[in-house]
């Protein structure tokens, strides 16, 4: 499809010969829907109607629902969604607590506490990108009785950008301006043209606290806020009970501000457990209704599934399980830093080994043999929204023309059948967290390399030392003292710009930023870097779309970094329940409109 | 007596100080953060991590951190949780109730097996009742609790349907079907803990029996032709059950202290649970102070055993 073809197509939505939604199932036929797609009719000034991207609600009244029983098998901890350390406290908190706009699952924005999304055509959205105009929506109520009113809007803002408040979402808020224009209108500014405006108040980072409870706790007493465990929110359900790491329980807002909603009369998360007895108590003993986030064999799920009780639900979205190749030797010591950026990985630097490692990992079986519906192999890390996927990454295995790359680099097999050039042999250091999925993906990999006459050395770290940010520890993901490693990488939202900083070289890990920066492969490429300078002006969205691309192609393409497989997000659910899931956001995103049929 | 109450608890403060210590360097030695979570996740600057970590004093040495803690402890305040920002003594008032419940009633349960069972066997010892009852006890603690839950789960509440393996705290009922409801979901943690307990007790108890069926003042009880109840009951129990009565003591701190594995199956909210989602999260506040709670309680128990023990057998004296 050519910028003209779009354009074209974009001004007859305009003119209304072609529906919005005839758009972005087109727009899905050529690879490119999903938010973005919405995003640039909102930009082009086509107004999405929101709403018709969900599914049909049927209930003609509220309440009357009985039960509705939700199985987390990590736990909640805190129902603040400003401090939500983790998807497990953004959910608790999102079933009392609304942003002005969640994301569906076709990626639309649908309007919950606004009362229309802005466009161009609304005036909403400044054609320089430098402002959003949010119309709230009208005669909403806090579960107590007050006025939700702009002045919560901006206290939010306020809130979560204070340093000393120590806020989870303060990297939607610090940049911005929030001005109240009226009592239900508020202004976001931008300091420069931001292409993906849909940040602030928007979908998990954009739940809004009442400023009559939160007021005098901003800062450093935030902490000591009583609403912190006693949620006052807009949301379809008022708060009941909470036990931290247990279970919260919530009951039918009789004064919601939608129609007809929510549909049950009481709700209740339940936490804690392990993923499979968690799978077992939805699919195989129907105790409860819906149980989130199943890491668990896709074959164990279809054992499950065939006892006819619930089903599997799969939404794709942007995670992707992938192999890093150490740009710097992790092996020498400058200034007491290992993996210095300073240094060269003396096998890695040469492109045939890279090559070589990138076919002889058997992503076919990885998808077959280990992670089933939950793993499909992939060529790319950008993978979604679709608009954003590279259509020129292919993936290989084979094991004949790694050693054949590698005869031909000069890398000769010694009489232990390792590789060696110069005194360089090839052997690494293999490491990921402890998780069995990631142990059998070493043990494939570690196979089909021997085969190649590279040897890996595997090594598995627990979770919660691997992925902490403790300085002290040698073992962490940040610091990468090792040739290689492998881990998910989640995409939060639906731009990928937070996403694809990973391999701009100002993110680099290094002991200056206490090894929090992002680019832990330590990766620099100065087209990938002004590439990603464009994307973050660019307001065309086609272009921005194809910058993405190049940045997706000129990673892969170096073969440091080796995407394995996506990892969607699996849930199983009793078949009577009608849930509305989606990718781009929480899972309680739209609870409102869960129902049970029958 | 009471001087030697007073220098037994005298002894406590060094060794508890001693036991925080202790806890306090390895946490602070152990690897892990708190906030790993927010490391993979891209939306979140690091300046955020680190703010966090700073504002909960987790970058201070450790001796400050510890002095800190200890001096706050002293004032009584527990410290708040980092993972849910709230005090520490609520999280464990909270989870209290269910473990003293479910922890406690599967001792009960256990002694309830222990006592007839073990007295029953040693009166007849390698009787075929004592060979049964042996064979069990020794398949009994020798399977682990994880294996008998997960054995328990998959029969009762799979195959069967009888019973709810997921462990609910707030049930919708009152009265009976309230207490009917609680018991329902209360039977298989109850029973995986209380017939491992119970197998250990019955060993224990049938050793104990034995060796006091055997002593003088038994046989010279025979032979002034008590009935062999009588005899049982009040020449051989009382005295066998001293050491037993020690034991069960030593036990009580675990009844706090919560069933970590046995929790994690069922999900029962309990002490247990609470701890390892703790370690897992690397929440320092509550590790400390369950695991020093706990210290405090087996350092109490062994004190209430040791003066019990006193109590029942005279012969014993304290200096």
């Amino acid at each position: 499809m050519t910028e003209d073809g779009l354009r074209q197509m974009i001004g007859r939505v305009k003119s209304g010969t072609l529906s919005r939604r005839g758009f972005v199932r087109r727009m899905a036929a050529l690879g490119l829907t999903a938010p973005m797609a919405t995003q640039l009719l909102a930009i082009a000034g086509a107004a999405p109607a929101a709403a018709q991207s969900l599914p049909e609600y049927t209930p003609t009244r509220a309440g009357g629902g009985g039960p509705l029983r939700i199985l987390y098998w990590q736990a909640a901890t805190l129902l603040n969604p400003h401090f939500a350390v983790g998807t497990t406290n953004q959910e608790s908190s999102r079933v009392f607590y609304e942003p002005l706009a969640g994301w569906a699952a076709d990626g639309t924005l649908v309007p919950i506490l606004a009362a229309e999304i802005p466009s161009i055509e609304n005036r909403g959205l400044r054609e320089d990108g430098r402002g959003v105009t949010w119309k709230l929506k009208r005669g909403v109520k806090w579960h107590d009785g007050a006025d939700f009113t702009a002045d919560d809007v901006v206290f939010n803002w306020e809130y979560a950008r204070n340093p000393a408040t120590a806020a989870t979402t303060s990297g939607s808020y610090r940049d911005i301006n929030v001005v109240k224009v009226d009592s239900h209108t508020v202004r976001v500014e931008f300091s420069q043209p931001t292409p993906f405006w849909a940040d602030a108040f928007v979908a998990s980072v954009g739940c809004i606290i009442p400023q009559h409870l939160f007021g005098n706790f901003v800062g450093a007493a935030a902490r000591d806020a009583p609403a912190n465990l006693r949620p006052v929110g807009t949301g379809p359900y008022r708060f009941v009970s909470f036990a931290p790491g247990d279970n919260l329980r919530g009951e039918r807002n009789p004064t919601y501000h939608r129609n007809n909603r929510p549909f049950f009369d009481t709700i209740e998360v339940k936490g804690g457990g392990d993923a499979v007895s968690a799978a077992r108590a939805v699919l195989q003993t129907g105790e409860f209704d819906y149980a989130w986030n199943l890491q668990v064999e896709d074959e164990i799920l279809r054992r499950l599934e065939a006892a006819g009780r619930g089903r599997v639900n799969i939404v794709d979205g942007g995670s992707v399980e992938f192999v890093q190749l150490n740009v710097t030797d992790p092996n020498r010591e400058i200034d007491g830093e290992r993996s210095h950026a300073s240094t060269q990985h003396p096998a890695f630097r040469d492109p045939a080994v890279r090559q070589a490692m990138a076919l002889l990992i058997d992503r076919g079986a990885l998808q077959q043999f280990i992670y089933g519906r939950s793993g499909p192999a992939t060529a790319n890390f950008l993978n979604n929204p679709p608009r954003f996927r590279s259509p020129n990454m292919r993936w290989e295995f084979s094991v004949q023309r790694a050693n054949e790359i590698l005869d031909a680099a000069g890398w000769v097999r010694g009489r232990d059948g390792i590789r060696a050039k110069d005194g360089v042999r090839l052997r690494f250091v293999f490491q990921t967290s402890v998780n069995a999925p990631r142990q059998r993906t070493q043990a494939v990999y570690k196979q089909a390399a021997q085969r190649a006459g590279i040897d890996l050395e595997l090594k598995s770290v627990v979770a919660s030392v691997f992925f902490s940010s403790d300085v002290a520890n040698p073992d962490t993901f940040g610091k990468f003292y090792a040739d290689m490693q492998m881990y998910t990488t989640t995409m939060p939202q639906a731009d990928p710009q937070r996403f694809m900083n990973q391999y701009v070289s100002w993110e680099l890990s290094s002991r200056a930023n206490s090894w929090q920066g992002r680019n832990i492969v330590r990766w620099r490429n100065e087209d990938y870097d002004r590439a990603f300078r464009e994307a973050e002006s660019e307001l065309d969205p086609v272009k921005r779309a194809a910058l993405f691309i190049r940045m997706n192609d000129l990673i892969v393409g170096s073969n440091h970094v080796i995407p394995l497989v996506k990892r969607p997000l699996t849930s199983g659910s009793l078949n009577n329940l009608r849930h509305v899931l989606s990718a781009w956001d929480n899972t309680h995103w739209m609870l409102s409109d869960w129902f049970r049929e029958g | 007596m009471t001087q030697y109450l007073i220098r037994r608890l005298l002894i406590a403060i060094p060794s508890l100080l001693g036991i925080s210590v202790i806890l306090f360097t390895v946490l602070a030695l152990a690897p892990g953060d708190p906030f790993e979570e927010l490391a993979t996740n891209p939306a979140i600057p690091p300046e955020v991590r680190m703010q966090l970590r700073a504002s909960l004093g987790l970058d201070d040495p450790i001796h400050i951190r510890y002095f800190s803690w200890l001096l706050a402890m002293i004032r009584g305040e527990w410290g708040f949780s980092f993972v849910s920002r709230i005090p520490v003594d609520q999280l464990i008032m909270q989870r209290l109730p269910t473990t003293i419940a479910v922890i406690g009633a599967s001792q009960v349960l256990a002694l309830c097996i222990a006592l007839p069972v073990g007295i029953y066997s040693a009166t007849r010892p390698y009787s075929i009742f004592d060979q049964i009852a042996n064979t069990l006890a020794f398949v009994g603690f020798s399977l682990p609790t994880f294996f008998t839950g997960l054995l328990f789960i998959l029969f009762f509440s799979i195959y069967l349907d009888w019973l709810p393996f997921v462990y609910n705290t707030n049930i919708d009922a009152t009265g009976w079907r309230w207490w009917w409801e609680h018991i329902r979901q209360s039977i298989m943690p109850v029973a995986v803990l209380g017939l491992f307990q119970g197998a250990t007790w019955t060993r224990f108890v049938r050793s104990a029996v034995l060796d006091v069926i055997r002593l003088d003042h038994v046989t010279t009880a025979r032979a002034k032709g008590l009935p062999e109840s009588r005899i049982t009951m009040r020449h051989v129990v009382r005295n066998a059950l001293i050491p037993v009565v020690t034991l069960v003591a030593l036990q009580m701190p675990a009844v706090f202290g919560g069933a970590i594995v046995t929790e994690q199956i069922f999900r029962v909210p309990g002490i247990g649970s609470l701890l390892i989602s703790a370690i897992l999260a690397n929440d320092t506040p509550v590790i400390m102070a369950v695991t020093f709670v706990f210290s405090i309680l087996v350092i109490f128990f062994n004190l209430v055993a040791d003066i019990l023990y006193g109590w029942l057998d005279p012969r014993i004296s304290y200096r």
